[in-house]
């Protein structure tokens, strides 16, 4: 596939898509038959925050490989992606568990031995290429990354003479996922999504994308939605799949719903660092092979730790 | 007045980068020290500071004891006058808004180029380290403020691969890359504290921190440092600065 998707190529195949006002509450499982091998994912949040990790999870139990990841930061989802062979390559501006706990040994070990790619672009090429894709234009022209080694990776950004000014540009290119991953605090059965708190690059990531799976904490009814339209996001007509999903983030947070579950992360980067093969693979049997469902994983976790993060999760309007 | 030994590296790196930021400017901060660093200046010299996160964040004012883990967490939003989209609050880095960027660093060059990309030659790199995030965009788009750690293998003469560029090759090379506005404006460690020169954009000493000789400035730099008559020394940290900063970070987070 050529990296910029041709303008009747993007048009036709949304075309395509049934944007009609219809339900589409799905069961996990059935939301992750909308991906298939090879395809080129988006996944919503941002390093901790909003982490689509119920369909993460689920996707890796259903064996999907060959997966193109994308995301503005990634974390410890990253890390399953890769030791799970769900995906072979990702493309991000950060990568790693998080600032607290160094460098993640799972993203070195398979990046310096070659098994899978990195491709790294700085956080602001990652908003600009989603909001390319997002825009229906083939590029957008940004002014960092210029004179570094980042850029001097990227082939795929091209540097060019403003027509306007003669001051140097980059373009990068717009980036279209074949499908995107995003969980919500709220969104109706017909996919009106409501986000609370930061958005990160979801909404733009949504328009690009040319599928769109949502979890939510809740599905509410489409009277909720109509009461405050001006809290949704992502229109229905962009969405896909629904699939209702408590704590979907655990162990990551989901904004004034829960925190990040800290002891379960500790527990997981104490594991994956001492050695990102074998660690890896006792972390996948237990916590994503294992379990029957994802309440399952969740009571892994376990009811205390649950609660804690639930009660730290304190929303802008209660506190 | 406290003295050296009463107080962690962390600890004065955090105060003496705070001491970097004036009241009413606007600051994009990363996590971290920088984070911790323009939270306690806010509550000491710049109540009028505003903290900018790349989650998404204008105006934050972060609480005691709840330092997020990341600048892409819901702790950064408390009591903030805006939340935004990512790519939003990065454009105002691009549009002009922010005064500073402050960031830590894992390398840094003569030139004030960092890197968080990798160590070794990057096409078979003996380590792969995170990456950007928004560090190149900061560096790239407005005045840098760098807090780190002073080791002879983070203070290279050229780094392994530059992903946030300082004045890359010193002289105009930073603007001859594209690079307009904006550049390396000092480095904070826990041995001293560093402006670049107007012309050769090279790394100099403007002041060692209290109890610091040049020789051990020099001998934990991998590039020559040009001492001059007016390298003066850093005030130490005050009780009132180290008692609020502890009070910001009880559980030692950042500060170590």
């Amino acid at each position: 596939m050529s990296l910029v998707q041709p303008y009747l190529k993007l048009r036709k195949d949304l075309a395509q898509r049934d944007r009609s006002l219809r339900e589409k509450v799905v069961s996990l499982e059935e939301a992750v038959s909308f991906v298939r091998d090879g395809d080129s994912v988006g996944i919503g949040g941002s390093t901790m925050s909003r982490t689509p990790m119920g369909l993460i999870w689920a996707l890796i139990r259903a064996k999907r490989k060959e997966l193109s990841c994308s995301r503005c930061i990634i974390s410890s989802d990253g890390d399953l992606l890769y030791g799970s062979c769900a995906s072979d390559h990702i493309v991000t501006s950060w990568f790693s568990q998080g600032i607290l706990w160094g460098v993640s040994k799972v993203m070195r070990h398979f990046v310096e031995t070659g098994k899978a790619r990195y491709d790294e672009w700085s956080h602001l090429a990652m908003g600009m290429r989603f909001r390319a894709g997002a825009m229906g234009v083939p590029f957008i022209p940004i002014r960092s990354m210029l004179g570094s080694g980042v850029v001097g990776q990227r082939p795929e950004a091209k540097e060019i003479d403003c027509p306007y000014t003669g001051e140097k540009l980059l373009l990068v290119p717009a980036l279209n996922p074949d499908v995107a991953l995003i969980h919500v605090q709220r969104c109706d059965a017909y996919g009106n999504a409501q986000i609370d708190g930061l958005q990160f690059m979801d909404i733009d990531l949504a328009m690009a994308a040319n599928k769109v799976i949502l979890t939510t904490e809740r599905i509410v009814s489409n009277d909720q939605i109509r009461r405050a339209p001006d809290q949704t996001k992502i229109p229905f007509f962009a969405v896909d799949a629904v699939v209702e999903l408590p704590f979907g983030c655990a162990p990551h947070e989901c904004y004034g719903v829960y925190e990040p579950m800290m002891r379960h992360m500790e527990f997981y980067v104490g594991l994956v660092n001492k050695d990102p093969v074998a660690g890896m693979k006792e972390y996948l049997d237990k916590y994503v092979y294992g379990p029957k469902s994802w309440t399952g994983f969740l009571e892994l976790i376990g009811m205390e730790e649950v609660l804690e993060a639930s009660r730290a999760g304190v929303s802008i309007y209660d506190a | 007045m406290t003295r050296k030994g009463e107080y962690t590296a962390g600890e004065l790196l955090a105060i003496l980068s705070a001491r970097q930021l004036k009241d009413g400017q606007v600051v994009f901060a990363g996590v971290g020290i920088p984070l911790l660093a323009a939270t306690l200046a806010q509550r000491l010299q710049c109540p009028g500071l505003t903290i900018l996160f790349e989650g998404g964040v204008i105006g934050a004012f972060i609480e005691p004891g709840k330092l997020p883990p990341s600048t892409n967490d819901q702790r950064c939003t408390t009591r903030a006058n805006m939340v935004l989209g990512s790519a939003e609050v990065l454009l105002l880095l691009q549009r002009g808004y922010v005064d500073v960027g402050f960031m830590g660093g894992a390398q840094i060059d003569q030139y004030g180029n960092l890197n968080s990309s990798y160590i070794g030659d990057p096409k078979k790199p003996k380590t792969r380290l995170p990456g950007t995030g928004g560090g190149n965009d900061i560096s790239s788009l407005t005045n840098m403020i760098v807090a780190m750690k002073h080791e002879k293998r983070r203070f290279v003469e050229h780094v392994d691969f530059i992903t946030s560029p300082g004045w890359i090759k010193g002289k105009q090379t930073r603007s001859e890359a594209g690079l307009l506005a904006g550049g390396m404006y000092r480095v904070v460690t826990d041995l001293a504290v560093f402006g670049f020169d107007e012309t050769t954009r090279r790394m100099t000493p403007l002041a060692l921190n209290p109890g610091v000789t040049r020789e051990q400035v020099q001998e934990n730099t991998g590039f020559k440092l040009e001492f001059s008559h007016d390298t003066g020394v850093t005030e130490p940290p005050t009780e009132h600065e180290l008692s609020t900063l502890r009070m910001l970070d009880p559980e030692r987070l950042y500060i170590g």
